[in-house]
């Protein structure tokens, strides 16, 4: 088999895994937006939120210690002792519980009924405001997050691909991981909106508001939990993207890659967010590694997109999007 | 008491429609302007004018493109930041392309690209809406910015990929370059945030104006009633990416001089400029001054206070920076979606009847 062909496929093997990674993203994204109409661009902010309280908590550093210190000349940073990581994800899924009531209370409830694009915007207005607001609870440099997460290269995929092709193929154990975490997280999801009370109740809501309160819905409730579950998918995707790169600013930034894979996926739909991210994945690494080199490399920063505008062109709601009926 | 229109009559019709129909709203107009070209330039100092007046005028510039755009034809962008590089390299390669030519001609050829490239990006708005199409920019944005940073042709083969702007003089003063005196790049902003302002009002107020904004009301309700959509989309895009690629050829050349694209003419560049006119106000051309203004005194503001007051560090300072902002924005899209312009026309409102309100 040329040798090129093989490099290809274990380049389409690692665009799949970080496909999965983007999808994750992506479905915090599609959660919100069916339920509740807002495109929730803050969505990366709250993963970096997610993965910087965790941290904290772990390593118990006191919050809001750099303001402290600066106020009142002290020197303290941390409280001394170490959180087990699930006690602390336990704890930092609460935070985020709180940080949905938070949203709702305080934004989201004095925008009902006002125009989509004006809630977009207020969700970047949010964006920053959680960008400050975690960097000045947990101080702005780059931690790593370690959650006993098993990393490296697979050594099994490694032997097995090297007898069969001559050539051993590199695939994160951290990728397989979230692979396999993403799948749970979707099913468990899908289950949840399907069978639940709260889920049917959810997509009440996400049908007809009035409807939905008529029938004696609390929209209030379905929408910190809808914030919350936003909340917790951001968690998985901060602990994994963290994990993987450290916890930084640059965390926030996955929600840009997820914005096109939502588009080629569509916004109302789970399906669609996976197979978007697979694609997106699979497409970008592909094309990086084929015409990358013919032109500079690095287009990993603009493929998505641009494949994604042009596919909006002939497909305006996207792969599994519902068709947009305009009624006037 | 003040705006009073009684006694105020108009025997014309170019009177009836001017842009300031109240005399004490022209006499201000026209103090307004005077003080900024005949006080301003003998009294600025380098610090005022690098701080402060040219990044609010060249915002200034950015905010009006933009809102065309976004507050008069309901097309957000997140591109601006894409098309103010797009402005920026132009002036550049026409500045070291042709020396000879005059810099103010350059910084409009400048603008007269951007307009091309945005017309370009513009047509997917004739498919798609919304945040679909919001996200949509960002292609030009991402695109844009990898595109000038790649090809090396862009920035004539330097070897840090810096594009650094030669000095150029407008009537024997320089107005580019580090020696080049504050009063002359001040001036050499003000004529173009001049121009742009009364070109962006005038605009507004008439046909295409008016096709812009029933566009932004509701496009199927304007499709009906005879606005072609297809004009007036990408007419909107075209005049708002001059206006934004003006900016982008003055901030590059005359405010700073040298640019790294992926450093100045980030995606933050294009939040800060949308941020500029939902402060200020979607739709008013005095909203995108407010806004600019705003959010180019807010940082230093803080600075001043933060840092040089209270002696905090840098990094706290520039944290509580994104935690107003972000509220900032939140607050005015709750409390006062039409942002700082509104309140200014309810004051004169108020003015108007005051000191009688009934």
């Amino acid at each position: 088999m040329p040798e090129q062909l093989i490099f290809a496929m274990e380049v389409t093997l690692n665009g799949l895994m970080a496909g999965v990674l983007y999808a994750l993203v992506a479905l915090g994204f599609v959660l919100i937006y069916k339920a509740s109409g807002i495109f929730n661009y803050a969505q990366g902010v709250m993963a970096l939120f997610a993965a910087m309280t965790l941290v904290g908590i772990m390593d118990g550093q006191v919050p809001f210690s750099h303001l402290i210190n600066a106020i009142f000349g002290a020197h303290i940073t941390h409280f001394g002792w170490h959180v087990p990581a699930l006690v602390a994800i336990v704890l930092t899924m609460a935070v985020m519980v709180f940080l949905a009531w938070a949203v709702q209370r305080f934004v989201m409830r004095h925008l009902v009924n006002q125009e989509p694009i004006i809630l977009f915007m207020a969700t970047i207005g949010l964006a920053y405001f959680l960008e400050g607001f975690s960097d000045l609870m947990w101080g702005s440099e780059i931690k790593t997050l370690d959650v006993g997460l098993p990393q490296g290269l697979n050594v099994w995929i490694d032997e097995k691909t090297y007898n069969i092709f001559g050539y051993g193929f590199f695939i994160d154990n951290l990728d397989i991981v979230a692979t396999v975490i993403a799948a749970l997280l979707v099913i468990a999801l899908v289950a949840f909106s399907q069978y639940t009370k709260e889920g049917r109740a959810m997509r009440a809501v996400a049908d007809d508001h009035q409807a939905a309160l008529s029938v004696g819905i609390s929209l209030n409730f379905i929408w910190v939990m809808v914030w919350s579950v936003a909340g917790f998918v951001a968690l998985v995707a901060g602990i994994m993207w963290g994990a993987k790169s450290g916890v930084q600013f640059s965390l926030s930034l996955i929600a840009l890659k997820a914005l096109p894979v939502l588009m080629l996926g569509g916004f109302t739909s789970i399906p669609g967010a996976i197979v978007g991210g697979l694609i997106i994945g699979v497409g970008e690494k592909l094309f990086d590694f084929l015409i990358g080199p013919l032109v500079g490399g690095a287009t990993e920063n603009w493929f998505a997109y641009v494949l994604a505008l042009i596919f909006l062109v002939f497909r305006p709601q996207g792969l599994f999007g519902e068709k947009i009926i305009e009624r006037v | 008491m003040f705006y009073r229109e009684a006694g105020d009559f108009s025997t014309t019709y170019p009177q009836d429609s001017q842009t300031f129909p109240i005399k004490f709203d022209r006499y201000r107009y026209y103090f307004v302007l005077a003080f900024a070209f005949l006080v301003i330039p003998f009294i600025i100092n380098d610090y005022w004018a690098n701080a402060i007046l040219l990044p609010f005028l060249i915002y200034t510039i950015a905010a009006i493109g933009l809102n065309i755009l976004t507050g008069y034809c309901g097309q957000v962008s997140l591109g601006t930041g894409g098309f103010m590089a797009v402005g920026a390299y132009a002036c550049y390669k026409l500045m070291t392309a042709f020396p000879e030519v005059n810099i103010f001609i350059h910084v409009i050829l400048a603008g007269g690209v951007t307009a091309l490239v945005g017309v370009l990006f513009g047509l997917p708005s004739l498919r798609i809406k919304g945040f679909y199409l919001a996200v949509a920019t960002l292609a030009a944005q991402f695109f844009l910015v990898w595109l000038f940073n790649r090809v090396p042709w862009f920035y004539n083969y330097s070897a840090s990929g810096q594009i650094n702007a030669p000095e150029r003089t407008v009537f024997g003063v320089l107005v580019t370059g580090p020696s080049a005196p504050a009063w002359a790049t001040y001036l050499f902003c003000l004529v173009f945030v001049t121009i742009c302002a009364i070109l962006a009002r005038n605009l507004t107020r008439g046909t295409i104006g008016r096709s812009w904004m029933a566009i932004r009301d509701m496009d199927i309700a304007a499709e009906i009633i005879g606005v072609n959509p297809l004009s007036a989309k990408l007419s909107a895009f075209a005049i708002s990416s001059f206006f934004v690629g003006i900016s982008g050829a003055l901030f590059f050349a005359i405010y700073l001089g040298a640019v790294e694209v992926g450093e100045v003419f980030n995606i933050q560049k294009s939040f800060l400029v949308l941020f500029m006119i939902i402060i200020g106000g979607l739709g008013s051309i005095f909203g995108s001054f407010a806004g600019a203004a705003f959010l180019v005194v807010l940082p230093v503001f803080l600075k001043v206070v933060g840092v040089d007051l209270l002696g905090w560090p840098t990094d706290i300072v520039a944290h509580f920076q994104f935690i107003i902002i972000g509220a900032l924005i939140i607050m005015f899209l709750i409390l006062e979606p039409h942002g700082l312009a509104q309140l200014w026309r309810l004051t004169k409102e108020k003015l108007r009847l005051w000191p009688f309100p009934h």
